[in-house]
């Protein structure tokens, strides 16, 4: 953050460099903004994916506000986002904190933890299915009565093992992202400390902590944001069953969208859902303080 | 930008976002030596028939050079969503694999598929191959827009002899004797039915059934109709109350909502003796045949039809399921394209090796006069149970799923869902599904 604040200052004495952001700027155009235009425009249409596109006022938005199904899929989402922060965060800085040390067998479990980021959420949820399932899998296969539940399938409990899915995903992301974080902080803050008497874990909540300060944000606005975007995994492991229980928003509006073939309300969930996100993103850009501009590096 | 610009635009931007998420399920056709790319192209499905279609599109394109066919296949549900957006963007198939029903209507009022009643009567050989029950099921508004290319599906109540012999029980042969066994089963640690919950369609077959014993075929005759309130016929309410007093015993399988039909393991808790019996579709039988082949020969695995129930209008011969898939052939496909897909119905389609194929996999091909070669299967206990079925039904009931449009199609499936985990009554099913007619 630091190195980037300089950067840019030194950019902006040096002259215009503008030209450079062109060619994100022209795919950010092509593959954001027009598509976000058409969503708009198509949320006032009728079309079933096949025929003529037809003007059809506010018929689309009417419809999906006053469908429960709608007002569900955001109660569903909210509590994935939710349980998912509460879960994902505080294990991934302690893990991040863990693997930023140096020593041998921390660089050995990182590599270990960070196996999930290779795989794709299509294998990982494959593989949880597989696992989860209540006659062929885990619990049967061991003969452990407490592992032989019905995961996937009971109403009340598929919505806390989806959570623990995505945690299994996105832990070790975020777990990087602190571990970055930790190991920009300077060890002569650690060394003052250690010299004033201070222990590790009043180290880790006077220094640790709030150095992390903008890591935590950024996390916090990808894990917010991005569990808007959960789809893939939680399509191929529930496909947002049993019944209506894990059918959140992004999944709502696919299967509004391809499978009931109704474009106009999907394109409304879709303009719901890019509302929520960028208002959620700018919240917690906000929650970051005023000073933002200031470095908590020393020298910087 | 005109509004057919604007069509094709947004068309083509949703064909691409489900290109991303679907280019993993296609696999590759057979590697023809002269397929082009003018080639007519063909999408098909995995599992039940595709080995039968790759050897039939094989053995075509090795005799036509010039008329080649390239396949490609797809699982089942990502092909209904693929295919349909890749039609509305101009971009599919030349045969287009359907099931007759309101999907082909819908493609049909967009122009999307070739009128093929000239075809027809200027091949008067094609038109008299087939069952005339089952050609009728491409017919809309008068005029012929698939034929059908494989064979007849309908759904069966499949069982495990040895279980049966375990409980000494019999298979039911009406709803009561259904009920009844029920507790036998669950006394003796075993599931009576397994059921794909998690696909919604095998809980569909449920409601089919019982709807037709209950009240007959005219029942959903008027819903596909469109009729106002159509779903209030009492008949559908009672036959929602059995499937929720059916699960309330414990009929179906702990889990059955978290377990896919797609991956087969609804039917292979039937050959593992975990359930007892299963309602789906006749194609399962070939998948039965490929997994558990043991359990086919030594007769574990037998079958019978729906059981009746008591005061029920339905005729008890009636059957529900898939008359047959069906090829269209795309009415945005080039003149060559169109003459090999044509060509190839006529003399690839069903060719006797490729009628052989469908018998030795477990099939029953929809055309005229194959007793014999049934007879001599080793399969034929089940061919002419299911040949005999198709005959002799005085109705046969395409899956719901498919006969109404896709809206209506995706609320019912999701209310079903519903009724089964017993989130909704009868009557906030009957309500909801009203609202939906005509759209």
């Amino acid at each position: 953050m630091a190195l980037s604040t300089t950067a840019s200052r030194r950019a902006r004495e040096t002259g215009p460099s503008g030209w450079l952001a062109v060619p994100a700027l022209v795919f950010f155009l092509v593959f954001a903004i027009i598509p976000l235009g058409g969503v708009v425009a198509l949320s006032f249409t009728k079309w079933d994916g096949l025929g003529e596109i037809t003007f059809d006022g506010v018929a689309s938005w009417a419809r999906t506000l006053a469908d429960p199904v709608t007002g569900n899929a955001l109660w569903v989402t909210a509590k994935i986002m939710v349980f998912s922060y509460i879960v994902q965060t505080p294990i991934s800085l302690l893990l991040g904190v863990f693997t930023a040390g140096r020593q041998k067998y921390r660089a050995v479990l990182a590599v270990l933890y960070f196996v999930p980021l290779l795989l794709s959420s299509a294998a990982i949820a494959i593989a949880f299915k597989a696992l989860l399932d209540p006659n062929f899998g885990m619990g049967p296969g061991l003969g452990i009565p407490a592992l032989a539940q019905d995961w996937l399938g009971n109403s009340d409990l598929v919505l806390f093992v989806v959570v623990f899915v995505i945690a299994w995903q996105f832990v070790p992301f975020h777990t990087l992202i602190y571990q970055g974080g930790v190991r920009q902080i300077p060890v002569s803050f650690y060394e003052a400390a250690q010299i004033d008497g201070a222990g590790r874990i009043q180290q880790f909540f006077n220094i640790t902590l709030p150095q992390l300060k903008y890591t935590i944000i950024t996390s916090s606005t990808l894990m917010a944001v991005g569990s808007l975007a959960y789809f893939d995994l939680i399509f191929i492991l529930t496909a947002g069953g049993p019944g209506y229980s894990t059918r959140l928003l992004p999944l709502h509006m696919y299967l509004t969208g391809f499978k009931a073939n109704d474009m106009g309300a999907a394109s409304a969930l879709g303009v719901i859902l890019v509302v929520i996100g960028l208002a959620l993103a700018l919240l917690l850009q906000r929650l970051g303080g005023k000073n933002r501009s200031a470095s908590q590096l020393e020298g910087a | 930008m005109n509004i057919t610009k604007l069509r094709t635009a947004a068309a083509t931007l949703c064909a691409g976002a489900l290109a991303v998420t679907l280019a993993a399920c296609g696999s590759a056709g057979p590697a023809g030596s002269a397929v082009s790319a003018d080639s007519a192209t063909m999408w098909g499905l995995t599992g039940g028939n595709e080995s039968v279609l790759k050897k039939s599109i094989d053995s075509w394109n090795s005799a036509h050079s010039g008329e080649t066919i390239k396949l490609d296949l797809f699982a089942n549900d990502a092909y209904k969503t693929k295919v349909r957006t890749a039609v509305g963007a101009g971009q599919g198939p030349t045969f287009i694999y359907g099931w007759g029903g309101g999907v082909l209507k819908s493609y049909v009022d967009a122009g999307q598929v070739a009128d093929l009643s000239d075809y027809l009567s200027q091949n008067p050989d094609v038109k008299d191959r087939y069952l005339p029950s089952v050609l009728q099921n491409g017919v809309i508004n008068g005029k012929t827009y698939a034929l059908p290319n494989n064979n007849a599906q309908p759904v069966v109540l499949y069982f495990n002899k040895d279980l049966f012999d375990k409980v000494g029980a019999q298979p039911p042969k009406t709803w009561d004797d259904l009920m009844a066994l029920v507790p036998k089963f669950k006394a003796a640690g075993i599931a009576p039915f397994a059921l794909g919950g998690q696909s919604k369609w095998p809980d569909l077959m449920w409601l089919e059934y019982l709807t037709d014993r209950i009240g007959g075929p005219q029942v959903f005759a008027d819903i596909a109709a469109n009729k106002p309130n159509a779903w209030s016929n009492p008949a559908v309410a009672e036959a929602l109350t059995k499937i929720q007093q059916l699960a309330d015993a414990g009929g179906f399988v702990n889990g059955f909502s978290s377990i896919a039909a797609d991956s087969n393991a609804d039917q292979a808790l039937v050959y593992t003796g975990k359930a007892a019996m299963i309602l789906q579709g006749g194609w399962i039988y070939q998948t039965l045949k490929r997994d558990a082949p043991d359990a086919i020969k030594s007769g574990k695995i037998a079958w019978t039809t729906f059981p009746t129930v008591g005061g029920g209008k339905g005729d008890p011969t009636s059957i529900v399921g898939n008359p047959s898939n069906f090829w269209s052939v795309s009415s945005k496909a080039t003149d060559s394209q169109k003459k090999a897909a044509l060509d190839y119905i006529k003399s690839g389609m069903f060719s006797d090796e490729n009628t052989q194929g469908l018998i030795d996999s477990g099939a029953v091909p929809v055309v005229k006069g194959i007793e014999s070669k049934l007879a001599a299967s080793p399969d034929k206990d089940f061919l002419t149970f299911v040949y005999g079925m198709v005959k002799n039904a005085p109705s046969f009931t395409l899956s719901w799923d498919q006969a109404l449009s896709p809206a209506q199609g995706d609320a019912m499936l999701a209310n079903l869902d519903q009724i089964f985990l017993k989130k909704i009554t009868p009557e906030q099913f009957v309500s909801t599904m009203n609202a939906t007619i005509g759209k």
